[in-house]
């Protein structure tokens, strides 16, 4: 018999109860519930837009943790994954300020009208 | 074991946890991944570089939108469906949403079942979450044909912003592409479970080697993934 020793991998298996699928299954159904509402009741402005937001971050934060088995992972991997796609928001963040320039140029210059 | 007086070691040094086995793992020359296998290690990988191409969409998305001087169609009428008399807003997109949401159900359970070494269960969801896949790009063509008969091009629409056409079709086409290799990919992994090729140590057809029921566990990440995707377009393309 071979025992791992300790710098190699560890088998694990991602065993957990099917009722905590079922669980996070109906939770799901019930935000994109929600979220769908948002737009049928035809809710405006900023209370929209942090609803969806919210309802958004909640569905993506289940899928991950749970169908993704990411909150049984180890923190090395967690954060090898998780963490890189924050660096979007700072090309959301560029590009918020390159397209207020950009429609500032076309109603300035270019005679666009509003 | 061989040497019991030279290794006592009969199961893995227990690994810190927290932030210092974060720093354990990452640190000096060692395996970062420890319980990880290179299989699902690389799926994340791809994942998440797939999740910058999708970023990358969105934000062109977002940019667009934000620099037009004509205002841009609004979602909840442009997918809006005749049903009985009136116009029912969204109500196809909110369907496809359900159907993703439940294939990705089914395929988490594949993936316990898979565990289980229960090969009719696993390969029945698996096809299962394939069905609801195929039904979801069905869906999805009959939306891009409504649209398309309406007038919507990548140039331009009746209703506005010309850019509205151009970044529909490249999310949601790029979306839907995911969706079809995810269908095949799964009935191809469907295909091996059922005729038991992980219990017989059958070898694979490309790399020559023995599959395990963790590749069930790997095309459900990419599977759970493309759902994920779609929770963001949901909310910011159909929804904002």
């Amino acid at each position: 018999m071979t025992d791992a020793p300790a710098h190699l991998a560890v088998k694990e298996h991602q065993q957990h109860p099917i009722g905590l699928y079922l669980l996070v299954w109906g939770l799901l159904f019930v935000l994109s519930a929600f979220s769908y509402m948002v737009d049928y009741v035809g809710l405006q402005g900023y209370l929209r837009w942090s609803l969806i937001l919210l309802f958004m971050m909640l569905k993506a934060g289940l899928i991950v943790a749970v169908f993704m088995h990411m909150a049984w992972e180890r923190l090395a991997l967690i954060y090898a994954i998780l963490l890189p796609p924050l660096l979007v928001l700072v090309f959301v963040a560029l590009m918020v300020s390159e397209s207020h320039y950009v429609l500032f140029s076309r109603l300035t210059f270019f005679g666009a009208a509003p | 074991m061989s040497a019991p007086t030279h290794s006592p070691v009969t199961e893995p040094l227990p690994r810190p946890s927290g932030l210092a086995g974060f720093a354990a793992d990452w640190a000096s020359d060692q395996r970062t991944f420890k319980n990880v296998s290179w299989g699902k290690a690389m799926m994340w990988i791809f994942l998440l570089s797939d999740t910058f191409v999708f970023g990358c969409f969105l934000v062109a998305y977002m940019s667009a939108r934000m620099s037009t001087v004509v205002p841009w169609p609004n979602p909840s009428e442009v997918f809006a469906l005749h049903i009985g008399g009136s116009d029912v807003p969204l109500i196809l997109i909110a369907i496809m949403t359900f159907v993703l949401i439940s294939s990705s159900g089914t395929m988490a359970m594949a993936v316990n079942f898979g565990y289980r070494r229960d090969r009719r269960k696993t390969a029945a969801l698996m096809v299962l979450t394939a069905l609801f896949g195929a039904t979801f790009v069905g869906m999805q063509a009959f939306e891009w044909t409504k649209l398309i008969s309406e007038g919507v091009r990548p140039w331009g629409n009746p209703w506005g912003a010309p850019q509205f056409g151009s970044t529909f079709f490249m999310i949601t086409g790029f979306h839907g592409t995911h969706v079809t290799i995810g269908v095949i990919f799964l009935l191809i992994i469907a295909r091996k479970v059922w005729r038991g090729d992980f219990e017989t140590g059958k070898r694979g057809f490309f790399t020559s080697r023995k599959g395990q029921y963790e590749i069930v566990e790997i095309t459900g990440l990419y599977w759970h993934f493309v759902d994920l995707v779609w929770v963001f377009i949901f909310a910011f393309f159909y929804l904002w």
